[in-house]
Order: C-alpha cells, then sequence, then structure tokens
C-alpha cells in the first residue's frame, strides 16, 4: 500500500528525519510512538505531502498494485491528497460550516461527488461516529471529542486508501479519549490502511498490527505489539516503555 | 447629562439667536428639504454602486497580493503599486484628476458622464483601503485552515474560495463597513467635479437665501444613511456570532 524508503527531511539544518523505511500493508493499522519531536508528526506530514521531502521515496500502491512515487514533483498533490488523509491534533474543522458541510466540502468540491451522494454518504459516516444528531451544528459547539470525530468522518468522506492519524487524542479531555479511539478501531473493518502517531501506548497495543518506535528522526525499532512492548530489543524502546509503566 | 449641560450652554449664548434663525429655521428646513433629499438618491446611487464595484477590486487586488504563486509575481508587483498609490492619495486630489483628467484625454471609448467618472474616482481611491482590509482578514486566518483545506484534496484556489475567504470577509465586515460609511459621506467631494448631489444643492440653496438650514438638512440626511448601514453591520455581526456560537 504505501512504502517508504529512505525518507530524509531536514529543517533549517536539523535532519528532523534520518532516513526512514516503512511498509504499511492494505487495512492494516500502524501505530507510531516516541517522544515528542523524535519526527513522527514530520513523517505523516511528507505522507500527506504537507511537507516537501529532501530525499527518499514514498511508493503508494492502487488497487492494481501500481505504484506510484508520490515525492515525485510532477505527482498530482491534491490526487494523492484525497487518497492519502489526514487527522490532526488541533481538528481543524471549518468554523464557517455546519458540521454536515464540513463533510460534504471537499467530496464535491475535490473529488467530483454530486451534492446529494455527498450529503447521503456524510449522514452515514456521521451516524458511524455516532453524531447523527448533530449534523447541523457548528464546530464551535461541539465538545473536543466531538469535533474530532467529525474531522474523522471529514477525512472519511473523501474514502482514502490511507489515513494518517496526528496525535488524533492529545489535546482530549482523558474522558473523551475512548469515544474518538472506539471510532479509530472501526476503521479497520473498512480495509484502510492506519498510520497513526499517538502516545496511548494500551490503544497501540490492543490494536495495531505493527507498531513502530521513533527518536531521533529514526525507527529504532519495528514489531508486532507484543514484541515490541513485552519484550523489546534495543535499550532505548525499554527506556521509553519504563516511562509508560507504574 | 454632560450633553444636556453641553447643549444648554449652546443655546443659552448669546448669539443663539442668531445661529438658530440662519442654522435651525423650521420653515427653511421644509422649503429645502424636497431639492436636496432629490439631490440626495444622486448620493445613494453613487454610493450603492461604488460599494459594487468597489468590493469587486478589493477582492481580487487582494486575492493577488495573497496568492504566493511565482506566476502571479507581476500581478502582486502591480497590484502592491495600486494600493500604495491609491492610499497614499487624499480621495479629493483622485476625484479632481478623474473628474477633470480623464475627459481631458479625448480617448476614445472613456466615460464622460460625471456619474461614471465620480463612481471610478471613489472606486480607485477606497478600492485601495477596502483591499487592504480583506487582505488582513485573509492573512488573520489561521494557517492550519489553509492546511486542513489542502489536506482534503482541495486545491489552493478551492480552499482560498471555501475556506479561507468565508472566514476571512465574515471577520472583516465590521471594519469593511466604517470604510463605507466613510464612503457615503465622501460622495459629497464629487460636488467638485459638477455633480449636484446633496451637498451641494444645499450649497446652492444656502447661497440663494443667505441661510445655512439646508446644510443641516443635508447633514441629517447623510446622518440617517450611516445609521442604517451602521445597524445593517451590527446585525451581521451579531447573527454570524451567534450562529457560531452553536445556536441556529
Amino acid at each position: 500500500m504505501l512504502r517508504i524508503e529512505q525518507l530524509r527531511k531536514n529543517y533549517h539544518g536539523t535532519e528532523v528525519l534520518r532516513g526512514i523505511d516503512l511498509t504499511v500493508e492494505p487495512g492494516q493499522v500502524v501505530c507510531l510512538i516516541g517522544a515528542s519531536g523524535s519526527g513522527k508528526s514530520t513523517l505523516l506530514r511528507c505522507l500527506n505531502l504537507l511537507e516537501t521531502v529532501d530525499d527518499g521515496t514514498v511508493w503508494l500502491a492502487d488497487e492494481s498494485g501500481a505504484e506510484q512515487d508520490v515525492t515525485d514533483p510532477r505527482v498530482d498533490v491534491d490526487g494523492v491528497r484525497r487518497r492519502v488523509g489526514i487527522v490532526f491534533q488541533a481538528y481543524n474543522l471549518f468554523p464557517h460550516l455546519s458540521v454536515l458541510q464540513n463533510l460534504v466540502l471537499a467530496p464535491t468540491r475535490a473529488a467530483g461527488v454530486s451534492r446529494q451522494a455527498a450529503r447521503e454518504r456524510a449522514l452515514v459516516l456521521l451516524e458511524r461516529v455516532g453524531l447523527a444528531d448533530k449534523a447541523g451544528a457548528y464546530p464551535d459547539a461541539l465538545s473536543g471529542g466531538q469535533q474530532q470525530r467529525v474531522a474523522l468522518a471529514r477525512a472519511l468522506a473523501m474514502d482514502p486508501e490511507v489515513l494518517l492519524l496526528d496525535e488524533i487524542t492529545s489535546a482530549l479531555d482523558p474522558l473523551l479519549v475512548g469515544e474518538v479511539l472506539d471510532v479509530v478501531k472501526g476503521l479497520r473493518a473498512d480495509g484502510i490502511a492506519v498510520v497513526m502517531a499517538t502516545h496511548e501506548m494500551a490503544f497501540a497495543r490492543e490494536a495495531s498490527d505493527v507498531v513502530a518506535f521513533l527518536a531521533d528522526g529514526e525507527i529504532v525499532e519495528i514489531g508486532p505489539p507484543e514484541q515490541l512492548f513485552d519484550a523489546p530489543q534495543d535499550p532505548r524502546t525499554a527506556a521509553f516503555l519504563a516511562r509508560f509503566r507504574d | 447629562m454632560v450633553l444636556g449641560l453641553l447643549l444648554l450652554g449652546v443655546v443659552s449664548s448669546p448669539g443663539w439667536d442668531r445661529v438658530q434663525r440662519t442654522f435651525f429655521d423650521w420653515q427653511d428646513a421644509k422649503d429645502s428639504v424636497g431639492p436636496i433629499t432629490e439631490a440626495f438618491w444622486l448620493n445613494v446611487r453613487l454610493f450603492v454602486v461604488c460599494e459594487v464595484f468597489i468590493l469587486v477590486v478589493a477582492l481580487v487586488v487582494a486575492v493577488v497580493r495573497v496568492v504566493p504563486s511565482p506566476a502571479m509575481a507581476p500581478l502582486r508587483l502591480l497590484a502592491t503599486i495600486y494600493t500604495d498609490v491609491f492610499r497614499g492619495t487624499p480621495t479629493l486630489l483622485v476625484v479632481l484628476l478623474v473628474g477633470f483628467g480623464v475627459p481631458a484625454l479625448d480617448l476614445a471609448g472613456a466615460p464622460t458622464s460625471l456619474f461614471w467618472l465620480g463612481v471610478i474616482a471613489l472606486t480607485l481611491s477606497y478600492g485601495a483601503y477596502v483591499a487592504e482590509v480583506i487582505r488582513a482578514g485573509i492573512l488573520s486566518v489561521h494557517p492550519t485552515q489553509w492546511a486542513s483545506g489542502r489536506a482534503l484534496g482541495l486545491s489552493y484556489g478551492r480552499t482560498l474560495r471555501h475556506v479561507v475567504l468565508p472566514q476571512a470577509l465574515r471577520r472583516v465586515t465590521p471594519p469593511l463597513l466604517n470604510d463605507f460609511v466613510s464612503l457615503q459621506k465622501d460622495t459629497a467631494l464629487l460636488s467638485v467635479i459638477g455633480l449636484v448631489e446633496a451637498l451641494r444643492q444645499a450649497n446652492i440653496i444656502s447661497n440663494r437665501d443667505f441661510v445655512f438650514t439646508p446644510l443641516v438638512v443635508a447633514a441629517v440626511l447623510f446622518i440617517a444613511a450611516t445609521i442604517v448601514l451602521a445597524r445593517l453591520a451590527d446585525w451581521l455581526t451579531v447573527r454570524s456570532m451567534r450562529r457560531e456560537a452553536g445556536g441556529l
């Protein structure tokens, strides 16, 4: 689905990503863990082309298996973004539009979906994130957890093949984290590949297929959750995880 | 209280009787209100037409100045020069230059009607102000709004149009209407190129009858028009605030 090879990114001379290799299979849930500043968010932003990449390639495969290098400057950026959705920590809903309009805007204006079809799909998605009754409300009237669920539904409305989740529960009241993570768990049924930067270790352990631990712009250790959490091979992984225990 | 004392002070001043006769004579007011109101319709037509043109010009100029694409660089320079020049030139000067300059050029197709010359002058001058207001509004929309529009696959233009501009325009509505209030008053400047609008008409009457009451009548008309616009601004602001706060 997504094959990342030797991805590098500099910010003003500082290497934020130093050669990331990562493969995401269709329908897989991959969690990125690591301290703040380890490069998790930058990696996700590179995959969605919100950041330009300095070196390396990101291969995005379509249904037929044909791969396309999305870091190529000639690539159809908007086309890639329609296939690779992203949800941010700060929700970033459009405050001047109702919840329903937030979901309808991109499908109708970027993907050529008819207004009617986009509305119907939006209502189904709102039902799914448990907010069907909020279709007419404006974002500022919703709680953080509700706004983040709308943001998830908004990204899903574009029918992405890959969904990038950038610490989507970090800004939430602990009581509201669960309702958002429940929606993420439900994505498995759709076969959407998910790459998620998170500090929710229990969730990463329970819901992901692969967990990658990042430090200083590198993937230090990667593997199935049981292995990474219960038998970390690298002392840095062990030290990081120890801070989350007790 | 303060206002009352001030009023009392004015009314009890030794010259009040004479002032009242020349400025606030009821009979003079009644005689002049007809022709002045008629002339004021010209002001109304002027500012309504100007407002439409100004919005279009300002929007285009503001967008051109904001778009980062290198292909837009020459246009961006042009837009910057335009705002610098017309924001720096007194409106009265622009009115005189356009009003007397354009017809003197004898260009084929150049408008000769005073009405349209006036519209052009005010649009040029106010377009520059309003463009800056709109540009400030666009820049005040948080960059994450751009990011989330683009991240959904919306193009730059569509993100601008559907995500950023609606928020920007909502935010600048109060200062924008403030500029329009100022514009309504500045339609009086067009009297210098010979348009017989409310101020000019009032002047004609007061020169004929040696009274100033007609000027006060004109002032009242300008104030009335301003109040309408100010209340509209208040209403719009309250409505959008209430809607986004979740009511509806």
